[in-house]
């Protein structure tokens, strides 16, 4: 038997999550002097936000002056498809411009305009060119000049930790337990107040652009302690990831490919994403190929291609062509950008792209089409939280990031999450270490039974001998998310999977691992695999609740939207380790925000 | 001072992990210092040799580089004044290859190549070195390669010398202007080489715009900076290309001098 | 397409282990890390490994694959014949944890030592004005992934453990590098260049260069001009004269 001690550590705030989210969180914590942690899994640096290629959303008008928060308020509704926390979207476009300006007092280099200011990039649903960026690795800027800041300012980071269980006592957070993964040696975080910042879920699907610290850490950790998950039918599709080879499958291509004239083809080679151009978007999107074409070198006279509809439409769009038998050899559409620009401009433009399929693929996007399919990349729903505090619904307890929901409603727009992370960062970050101050004269106290069970429950899957293998139940788990919970559902596929999730969790029940603690991977897994399955359940639950389709949720059985579910959230909550959803209706947004809605477009 | 075990203080130093081999590269990783021991061994006999010949050197209106500036009397038609006094056994051409040898030497590049295929240090990417201790350029005599850049100064006056000889090239035997021999082209590429080589220089490099904080403050310097930058990205090829110059160079005077060939004449 | 690989992996850790032989099945287009993964998916378990993004972009998978430092992502299985081992280890300059885990806090220590980003003030408006061209040097090596790579492959400390103590590596020298052209920056690294980090202990021998999965020009980019802009602080006699009679201040 291992020894019993478990290393202690007291604090004001811990955060959980090193992404720009967990940095930017204890940055501020910090600077609010309170005595700060972060925590995460892997090494300082890593985190998803890395792998951020686009930009950041910001209304800085620095390429279009007549660009302001409002415009960029409305714009995140309606790419939310109103389901948006509107204080969440207003506080988010108005602060997002400050937030992207201190990065580089921090040290920060984006590229720049003529005029020497911070230059803006378009995306999809913006409607002015308002995406800070460098080149195409703007998360690694973001996570590098965060992760400076952090080192400079000295707060202690530890790396390669998980966080397996919240701790509270009378339903206030009194810290973290967790495992060094290193060494396998537990350790408790003591304090106050907790940041989740742990981000997505990607990892319980197949095909996917996230990587393995998507397990839906934070939101099944932050349900057991009693809070809220909100939102969480709605997972974006990203319409175009990489389908072969295999080992590459759901690898993001950049939404910029089209942006800079790559378009949609089937096997017969028709652009066919002119047949898909949904009601509420005809208006301003060109409805044949000469309009479309005459865009890319003037957007007044001209409108969008159909290419650049919103995520969703597209993601949907080429779901449909394979289905019916158009699709590509390897199971997706093809993304032409060699036929439409010269090999220099497309080097120069897509850089990363352009290695990525040399290296990867072996193709040379600059003759050859490429294969794209969706993939799945990013979760709307998540922990419900409070929008000017960030503070979830047990004392204590915060989210930002990827793992909080309500910022994005039903839809994200391409780089408002790297915004999104910087705004309620720094709001958690303050308010979490307001509310530590506040318990200064009464420190959280963990019990020792509470460490001995939590040390209980993580180990069980080694001592158990000849159980279930936790790499097996994972695939069958991404296999059930990826085919029954994908881009297109219907209530009977969905109870399919809820069944199969049901049975999955029996069977986690009798996981076992070979090998000891140190470095364990299987071990890891087997620990990750509960939060898997809590959050598939809940992604599940609430589709299955939602009888319309909106965003990031298509229901073949009901393949509108309609105004009812559009007042309404489906809230999650667990007891006992079962979910269960109410019905919610949706905060009501006020006058003034709700007349930016009236103008036209 | 040299072991070939592998080293106790390197891959071997307790707590990496226990690996026999010294390295387990499958390719053949000791081909590219080979060539470049072998090579430059070639390059120093032959200059050996020729630095002690002291003959040879020069046939109207050629004369060859290692041997320029002319600073002794046999080289008529030269307009340089005859410096040169000095002890028999040392010839002009001592003195001058100190020069154009210290240049080399401090290059980034050759130090590069030296200190991999001679010095072993490394042999090769992730091929343990043979030394025990290793201090790198931080001390005497290493630390003097700091002064690359006064070599590089120096190396300049003897590219313009040699670029006037190679004018001179243009005249005949008879000091008259207007002729061109398969000799003036050589002169001419060798010293055009010897430019290429200096100005894609890492010192250059940094004396030219690298140093400035602000390039858009300095927009002339910055043009230059591109320029310099663009070339420096060749500057092994110019160093081995402008070496090979330099010794065919000297190969053919001497083919001249020894009346083993004759110099064609364009016009 | 399919094949069975002949696959040698280094188990083990601090204590010992040693090289171990594997058949595993690798389908085309796959890279080691694919492989890596079905070995602990079908036979090793436990077989430690790090990696997050499996797309180059987050620096997490190095390892030596046939005694070259590379990323466990970016190997395609491809590169090798059907019939030749391939064998895995982890990166040799660095303590190993685990099989092919390592610690490799040596390169955060140094982070954390390097003195930080020193910002002038915004200009009166609240922004703060850059130039293109004048943040392009410095945005070359910010595309720094931390694989750390570099540190591993460079001999200065890779052969000769008691370097680690007074030489920062290549990736946190180019940081220097990068600091001391950022056009914010207000700091002079020179000096601590040389005497802290051991800028001297490089002897440009670009293995740094040649690993680096970012195609970053380590040596040629920032180390050659961290070197010659020491020298024009430490080394040239000129400048050094020049502060002497108190005619030029250093620059
Ligand atoms: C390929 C790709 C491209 C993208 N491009 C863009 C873009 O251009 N613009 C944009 O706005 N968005 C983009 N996104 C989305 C955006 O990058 C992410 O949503 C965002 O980075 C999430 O940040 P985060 O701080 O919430 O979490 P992350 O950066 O994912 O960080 C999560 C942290 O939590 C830690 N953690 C998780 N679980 C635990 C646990 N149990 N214990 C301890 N620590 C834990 C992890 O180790 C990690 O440090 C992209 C996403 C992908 C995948
Ligand atoms: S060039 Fe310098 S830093 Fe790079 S590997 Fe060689 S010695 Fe190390
Ligand atoms: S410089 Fe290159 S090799 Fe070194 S850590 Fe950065 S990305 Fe890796
Ligand atoms: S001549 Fe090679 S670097 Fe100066
Ligand atoms: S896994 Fe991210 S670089 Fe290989």
């Amino acid at each position: 038997m291992a020894d019993q001690a478990v290393e202690k550590h007291f604090y004001d705030v811990v955060v959980v999550g090193a992404g720009g989210a967990g940095l930017r969180a204890a940055i501020e914590a910090h600077e609010q002097g309170a005595r700060t942690a972060i925590v995460c899994k892997s090494l300082l640096g890593k985190a998803h936000t890395v792998m951020a290629e686009g930009g950041i959303a910001a209304s800085m008008g620095n390429v279009y002056a007549e660009d302001n928060w409002r415009v960029h308020f409305r714009d995140t509704m309606r790419g939310g498809k109103m389901l948006n926390h509107w204080r969440m979207a207003q506080l988010h476009a108005q602060e997002a411009p400050d937030r992207v300006r201190e990065l580089e007092d921090w040290g920060a280099l984006f590229d720049r305009t003529a005029a020497g200011l911070i230059s803006q990039r378009d995306f999809g649903g913006h409607r002015f060119a308002r995406l800070a960026h460098v080149g195409d690795r703007t998360g690694l800027e973001l996570i590098r000049t965060l992760q400076q800041r952090v080192v400079q300012l000295g707060i202690d980071v530890f790396m390669e930790c998980t966080v397996t269980k919240l701790l509270t006592t009378d339903d206030a957070m009194v810290g973290a337990f967790g495992y060094r993964r290193e060494s396998g040696e537990f350790i408790v975080w003591q304090a106050p107040s907790v940041i989740l910042a742990t981000g997505g879920i990607g990892k319980a699907f197949k095909v996917t652009s996230n990587s393995w610290e998507y397990s839906g850490d934070g939101h099944a950790l932050a349900l057991r302690a009693g809070a809220t998950l909100v939102n969480m039918e709605f997972v974006q599709f990203h319409p175009t990831g990489m389908v072969w080879p295999l080992s590459v499958k759901g690898l993001l291509i950049t939404e910029s490919v089209r942006g800079e004239g790559g378009v949609l083809k089937n096997s017969e080679g028709k652009r066919f994403m002119f047949d898909y151009i949904p009601e509420f978007f005809k208006a301003e999107t060109a409805d044949n190929e000469e309009e479309a074409d005459r865009w890319y070198d003037d957007h007044t006279n001209n409108r969008r291609p159909p290419e650049l509809l919103p995520r969703d439409e597209v993601a949907r769009a080429i779901n449909s062509e394979v289905k019916a038998g158009r699709g590509s050899p390897h199971g997706g559409v093809f993304l032409d950008i060699a036929s439409r620009r010269t090999p220099e401009d497309i080097k120069k433009r897509l850089p990363s792209m352009y290695h990525q399929f040399k290296e990867l693929a072996e193709v040379d996007i600059t003759k050859e089409p490429m294969e794209v399919g969706p993939t799945c990349h990013y979760v709307m729903g998540g922990v419900e939280v409070d929008p000017d505090t960030a503070a979830a619904k047990i004392r204590g307890l915060y989210a930002a990031g990827e793992v909080a929901g309500g910022m994005h409603g039903s839809n994200r727009l391409g780089g408002n999450s790297l915004s999104d992370l910087l705004v309620f960062g720094r709001r958690a970050g303050a308010s979490a270490a307001l509310y530590a101050a506040e318990k200064k004269a009464t420190p959280p106290e963990v019990t020792d039974d509470a460490l001995a069970q939590a040390r209980q429950e993580a180990l069980a899957p080694l001592e158990r001998q000849g159980g279930e293998n936790p790499y097996a139940i994972h695939a069958e788990l991404q296999n059930t998310m990826n085919d029954l919970v994908g881009i297109i559902r219907t209530a009977g596929e969905l109870q399919q999977a809820l069944d199969k999730v049901a049975a999955l969790k029996a069977r986690i029940a009798n996981l076992s691992v070979e090998g000891k603690r140190r470095y364990n991977p299987g071990w890891h897994l087997a620990l990750d695999l509960p939060n898997m399955l809590t959050v598939s359940e809940c992604v599940a639950k609430a589709a299955l609740e939602r009888q319309e389709s909106r965003g990031g949720h298509t229901r073949d059985d009901f393949p509108k939207p309609t105004p009812e579910w559009g007042a309404l959230n489906l809230i999650c909550s667990s007891s006992d380790g079962a979910v269960s959803l109410t019905r919610q209706p949706l905060p009501q947004m006020p006058d003034e925000l709700a007349t930016l809605f009236q103008e036209t477009t | 001072m040299t072991t070939t075990a592998p080293a106790p203080a390197g891959t071997g130093a307790p707590g990496r992990a226990r690996i026999a081999a010294r390295h387990l590269r499958t390719d053949t990783w000791w081909v590219q210092p080979a060539i470049t021991v072998a090579v430059l061994v070639a390059f120093i006999i032959y200059s050996t040799l020729r630095a002690f010949e002291n003959a040879n050197y020069f046939v109207a209106p050629y004369i060859s580089p290692f041997y320029s500036p002319c600073i002794t009397k046999s080289c008529q038609g030269s307009s340089f004044p005859e410096l040169f006094t000095g002890p028999s056994f040392l010839t002009p051409a001592i003195y001058i290859l100190v020069v154009p040898l210290g240049f080399r030497l401090t290059c980034y590049y050759y130090r590069k190549a030296y200190y991999r295929a001679f010095w072993l240090s490394p042999p090769a990417c992730a091929v343990a070195e043979p030394h025990k201790t290793y201090t790198g350029e931080t001390r005497f005599p290493l630390v003097f390669q700091n002064i690359h850049r006064y070599f590089f100064v120096a190396g300049l006056v003897f590219n313009v010398i040699l670029t006037y000889d190679a004018v001179l090239a243009f005249r005949d035997k008879n000091d008259h202007w207007g002729h061109m021999g398969l000799g003036t082209l050589v002169l001419l590429t060798n010293a055009a080489l010897l430019w290429l080589y200096s100005l894609s220089c890492h010192s250059c490099r940094h004396i030219v715009g690298g140093k400035l904080k602000s390039f858009s403050k300095h927009p002339m310097r910055y043009k230059f900076w591109q320029v310099v930058s663009r070339l420096n990205g060749s500057h092994m090829k110019l160093a081995w290309v402008s070496l090979f110059g330099v010794a065919l160079t000297d190969f053919y005077v001497r083919l001249l001098a020894t009346g083993a060939f004759n110099d064609p004449k364009f016009f | 397409m399919t094949y069975q690989a002949k696959l040698r992996v280094w188990r083990g850790d601090a204590e010992g282990g040693g090289l171990r032989d594997y058949t595993v099945e690798v389908n085309e287009g796959e890279v080691v890390l694919d492989i890596i993964h079905r070995l602990q998916a079908t036979q090793a378990g436990d077989l430690a490994v790090r990696w997050n993004c499996k797309a180059g972009k987050c620096g997490s998978c190095s390892a030596e694959i046939n005694g070259r430092p590379r990323l466990l992502c970016l190997t395609r299985m491809g590169d090798f014949s059907e019939d030749e081992v391939v064998t895995i280890t982890p990166m040799r300059t660095f303590p190993v944890i685990r099989d092919l885990v390592t610690d490799v806090s040596y390169n955060y220590e140094k982070a954390a030592s390097i003195p930080g980003f020193t910002p002038v003030a915004r200009d009166a408006d609240g922004e703060h004005r850059m130039q293109q061209v004048d943040v392009e040097r410095s945005q070359e090596f910010r595309k720094c992934i931390e694989c750390f790579l570099c540190q591993d492959v460079c001999h200065v400390v890779r052969d000769h453990e008691d370097n680690k103590k007074v030489y920062a590596g290549p990736r946190f020298l180019m940081r220097i590098a990068e600091l001391d052209m950022h056009p914010l920056d207000n700091l002079d690294r020179r000096k601590v260049a040389q005497e802290n980090f051991g800028l001297g202990m490089c002897n440009i021998t670009k293995c740094c260069s040649e690993v680096c999965p970012e195609g970053i020009h380590i040596t040629d980019n920032a180390l050659i001009p961290l070197k010659e802009r020491v020298v024009d602080r430490k080394y040239d006699p000129l400048t050094w004269l020049g502060a002497k009679i108190g005619r030029r201040p250093h620059p």
